[in-house]
């Protein structure tokens, strides 16, 4: 029961915050509603018995990625709002149509592979630890140490390409 | 009671905002962060079968996104700022360099 009302709440608050991030006119308000709806998101981690997940969740998304795009909004001068000038080829109309239509389909996924006979679980892997934060750290350096290790030269190669293409001049 | 299913149905939901909001909207930045909610919609769904099946795999996945969406939100503001600094703008409609 209270997990329900915790679900709940919590799916209230994501896609309350979404919905403000993707309507409001001002980009900053959108980046600051982006922050809650982080947040809300790290909160149903932990109702996901993952709370190693929800500290990166928060560090990374709201503390970091968020900092990122607020520097962004900051720099980038909006004295003509980017919504005045208007495509006259665009159809904004068919966007709502698309993704309506992918909700449908999604829906019809989920409703149908909720009828299916539930999935045993997997048999685990013999980990020697106990606790959340061992068990994924465990994971992370034995059976998927390699693309841990492709992980972090991803993230290298991102900060010399951020900082390649942001230099005015080479 | 609350099952995977209450889980996939909220991601799906997210998933679609997003979508929406890549479709519709013309600021590029807003794009973005529309990216950035459909990555933890999926994320979610990865979350909630390694809760369902008791397996941390789907975890370690979900570290996998979370990287490669900082990766992609470094680079995609760097291009921001670079274009912008070339043309003045961050509307999607006036960027039609390569536009046939």
């Amino acid at each position: 029961m209270g997990q329900a009302i915790a679900f709940y709440v919590i799916a209230a608050v994501i896609l309350g915050f979404a919905v403000l991030v993707v309507t409001t006119r001002d980009t900053v308000h959108s980046v600051l509603f982006l922050v809650l709806d982080f947040l809300g998101v790290a909160a149903l981690y932990v109702l996901l018995h993952a709370p190693f997940l929800a500290a990166i969740q928060i560090l990374v998304y709201a503390g970091g990625i968020v900092v990122l795009y607020l520097f962004v909004v900051m720099l980038v001068n909006l004295k003509r709002p980017p919504e005045a000038h208007s495509d006259p080829h665009r159809r904004g109309k068919l966007g709502f149509w698309l993704a309506g239509a992918v909700l449908a389909e999604l829906a019809a996924i989920t409703a149908l592979s909720a009828k299916l006979p539930p999935t045993a679980p997997l048999p685990a892997a013999a980990m020697p630890v106990v606790g959340n934060t061992e068990q994924v750290g465990w994971l992370l350096y034995t059976s998927y140490l390699i693309p841990f290790e492709i992980a972090s030269m991803l993230l290298l190669v991102a900060m010399i390409g951020a900082i390649v293409l942001a230099k005015r001049e080479l | 009671m609350i099952t995977t299913t209450h889980y996939q149905l909220l991601s799906a939901a997210l998933f679609i905002i997003g979508v929406a909001g890549v479709m519709v909207r013309r600021n590029i930045i807003i794009i973005f962060m529309s990216i950035e909610l459909i990555l933890n919609a999926v994320n979610i769904n990865l979350i909630a079968f390694s809760d369902s099946l008791q397996n941390e795999v789907g975890q370690v996945f979900a570290i996998f996104v979370i990287a490669v969406a900082a990766a992609e939100a470094a680079v995609g503001l760097g291009i921001i700022l670079a274009f912008y600094r070339n043309k003045e703008t961050i509307n999607i409609d006036e960027m039609n360099l390569m536009k046939w």
